[in-house]
C-alpha cells in the first residue's frame, strides 16, 4: 500500500512539475508576441543571450564534437576492418554524429554551460530580490528575463548542432586521412553519399526541443529558488540533472517516432 | 504637520489579510493613505510591516478584504493594471536589490529606457540628474557589488524616483547604516518631501528617523495596527505596546521566567 502511494505521489510531483514548465514556456511564448516591453530593447536581450549561450559555447562544442568524431571512426574502424569494410568508416561517423552524436553532445554542453547559468542568474536574482524589483518596475520577470533567453536558446541550439556535426565529420575525416587512406576530398564526398537531408533535418529538430528544454528546466528551477546562497546551488544543480534527464527522454521519444515514421 | 488632504485616499486597506501558506501575517488592517502624505509603518521585527508594504505594492495577494491603490483593487486587477500602476510608483527594497549585471547608471536608466520614449542621450542625463540628488554623482559606471550598503540603497532610491513617481515606497530606509548615513537619507526623504507632493510609505523600525519624517505613524504589532495617528500625539499614547516600543522595554521579564531553563539544558544535552 504505502508503495502505491509513494509511486502515486511521485507521479504526481513529475506531473506538476511537467505543468509548470509548460506553464512557463506558454507564458514565455505569450509574452513574445503580445510583450509589455519595448521589441527594440527585447530583441537586444535575446542577442546577448544569443552570445553568451551560443557563440561562447562554439570552441568548446567544436572540440568535444571533433573527438567524438574522432573516436566514433577509430571504434568503428576497429570493427569494420575485420570486414574490410575501411570505405564505411565515413557513412558510420557521419550518420551517428549527424542523427545523435552531434545534437546531443551540443545539448549536454548547453545545459552545463547555459542551463546551470539561468538557474543561478534567476534563483540569485530571487534571493536578492531582484525579481521583486523588476516585477515593482513593471517589468514582467518572465517577459524580461525569460523570453529573450527562450529565443536564443531556440535559434542558437540547433545552429550549435550543425555546427557540432560538421566538426565531428572533420574528426572522422581526420583519422580517415591518417588511418583509412582516404584523401580530404574523398572523405567529404563519401560522406556526402551516404547523408541525406533528413539525416541532419532529425538532428535539428531534436536540438530545437533541446533548446526549449534547457531553457525551460533551468528558468523554472531559477524562479523555485528558496531563501539563501545554499538553494541556489541546489537550483543549479537540480537544473543540470533534470535537464540531461528530459533530454535523453525526449531524444529517445524523438528518435523512436522518427524510425517509426519510415526510418527518416 | 500637514493635513490630510480632504478627498478620495490614493491607498485604503479594507479588512485586509494576508497569508504566507496557512500561516495569516496580517490580520484584518484597515487604513487610508491620502496623497502628499508621508506616512512611516512603525514595527518591531516579525510584525507584518515588511508584508504589509510588499501587499500595497501588490507582491503579495490579500487572502480576504481589500486593498486599493489609486482607485484599483490589487486582489482583483488584472496583469496590466498592476503595471499600470507599479508605473506610477518607486519602491526602494531593504537591501537596494539593483540589477547584478548592469551597472549602476544601467540600473537607473532600466525603467526610463523600458517604460518612457526618451533619447538614450536624455535618458543619461535623467541619470546623472538623479545620481546628484542621492549624492552618487560619478557613480554611474560603477558595479552594485563595489559599492557599499549605504551607497547601494542611495543608488536604489535613485532608482525608485527615475519615473519622478506620483508614491514613494521603502522598505527600512536606514537599517543597517551607521548613523551619519542614516542622517543623510531621512535628510533625502525630508528633500523629497519638501521639493514634491510625492505621497510616500516608509517602513522601519528606527524611531528617531521616524518620528523625524512621518506626517503619521501606523504601528504595527502582530499584524494588527495598534496606532495610526500623528508623531505628536504617539508620543503621549498610552496603548501599552506602542509604549513598549517607544520606552524601547524589552519584552516582560516573566516571560523569561516560564521558560524552564533547567528541562531545555537536559534536553539539550541529549
Amino acid at each position: 500500500m504505502g508503495v502505491l502511494v509513494r509511486v502515486g505521489a511521485t507521479a504526481e510531483g513529475v506531473l506538476v512539475y511537467l505543468g509548470s514548465l509548460a506553464q512557463l514556456t506558454g507564458r514565455a511564448l505569450l509574452l513574445l508576441f503580445v510583450s509589455p516591453l519595448k521589441r527594440s530593447r527585447s530583441l537586444q536581450r535575446a542577442i546577448h543571450q544569443a552570445m553568451a549561450a551560443g557563440v561562447s559555447a562554439v570552441p568548446i562544442v567544436s572540440l568535444i564534437a571533433y573527438f567524438i568524431g574522432l573516436i566514433m571512426a577509430l571504434q568503428g574502424a576497429y570493427e569494420l576492418k575485420k570486414l574490410g569494410a575501411m570505405q564505411m568508416v565515413p557513412a558510420l561517423v557521419a550518420i551517428s554524429v549527424t542523427r545523435e552524436l552531434g545534437p546531443l553532445i551540443t545539448a549536454i554542453v548547453v545545459i552545463g554551460r547555459s542551463g546551470s547559468a539561468f538557474a543561478a542568474e534567476i534563483g540569485t536574482m530571487r534571493v536578492t530580490e531582484e525579481l521583486d524589483a523588476l516585477s515593482t518596475m513593471a517589468l514582467d520577470p518572465i517577459a524580461f528575463l525569460v523570453a529573450p533567453k527562450f529565443i536564443a536558446m531556440a535559434i542558437m541550439v540547433p545552429c550549435l548542432a550543425v555546427w557540432a556535426d560538421l566538426m565531428g565529420v572533420s574528426g572522422g575525416c581526420t583519422f580517415g586521412i591518417l588511418g583509412g587512406g582516404f584523401s580530404a576530398a574523398g572523405y567529404f564526398v563519401n560522406t556526402r553519399n551516404n547523408l541525406v537531408l533528413s539525416d541532419v533535418m532529425t538532428g535539428v529538430v531534436k536540438s530545437f526541443v533541446f533548446g526549449i528544454i534547457i531553457t525551460a528546466v533551468g528558468c523554472h528551477e531559477g524562479f523555485s529558488t528558496g531563501a539563501g546562497a545554499e538553494e541556489v546551488g541546489r537550483s543549479t544543480t537540480s537544473a543540470v540533472v533534470v535537464s540531461i534527464l528530459m533530454v535523453i527522454l525526449v531524444d529517445v521519444v524523438f528518435t523512436a517516432l522518427f524510425y517509426l515514421s519510415g526510418g527518416a | 504637520m500637514r493635513e490630510a488632504v480632504p478627498g478620495a485616499p490614493i491607498i485604503s486597506a479594507r479588512q485586509l489579510r494576508v497569508r504566507y501558506g496557512d500561516r495569516e501575517i496580517l490580520h484584518g488592517l484597515d487604513f487610508d493613505i491620502h496623497h502628499g502624505e508621508t506616512v512611516v509603518i512603525l514595527g518591531g521585527s516579525g510584525s507584518g510591516k515588511s508584508t504589509l508594504l510588499r501587499t500595497i505594492v501588490g507582491l503579495e495577494k490579500p487572502h480576504s478584504g481589500e486593498i486599493l491603490v489609486k482607485g484599483t483593487n490589487l486582489g482583483r486587477a488584472s496583469k496590466r493594471e498592476i503595471a499600470d500602476i507599479r508605473k506610477k510608483i518607486g519602491l526602494s527594497f531593504q537591501g537596494g536589490a539593483l540589477i547584478g549585471s548592469l551597472t549602476v547608471g544601467e540600473n537607473i536608466a532600466l525603467p526610463l529606457l523600458e517604460h518612457s520614449a526618451l533619447a538614450p542621450s536624455t535618458v543619461e542625463v535623467m541619470v546623472r540628474i538623479k545620481l546628484e540628488q542621492v549624492g552618487l554623482s560619478g557613480f554611474e559606471n560603477f558595479n552594485p557589488a563595489a559599492l557599499s550598503g549605504g551607497m547601494r540603497k542611495r543608488a536604489a532610491f535613485a532608482r525608485a524616483l527615475a519615473l519622478d513617481p506620483e508614491m514613494l515606497f521603502f522598505d527600512e530606509p536606514s537599517a543597517g547604516l551607521d548613523p551619519i548615513m542614516a542622517a543623510g537619507i531621512d535628510n533625502l526623504i525630508l528633500n523629497l518631501k519638501s521639493a514634491y507632493s510625492i505621497t510616500m510609505v516608509i517602513v522601519t523600525h528606527e524611531l528617531a528617523s521616524a518620528f523625524l519624517v512621518a506626517d503619521r505613524i501606523m504601528v504595527v504589532d502582530k499584524g494588527h495596527i495598534i496606532a495610526n495617528e500623528p508623531p505628536q500625539t504617539l508620543k503621549n499614547s498610552i496603548h501599552p505596546r506602542v509604549r513598549q516600543f517607544l520606552d524601547r522595554v524589552p519584552d516582560s521579564a516573566a516571560d523569561d521566567n516560564r521558560v524552564d531553563h533547567l528541562r531545555l539544558y537536559v534536553e539539550g544535552t541529549r
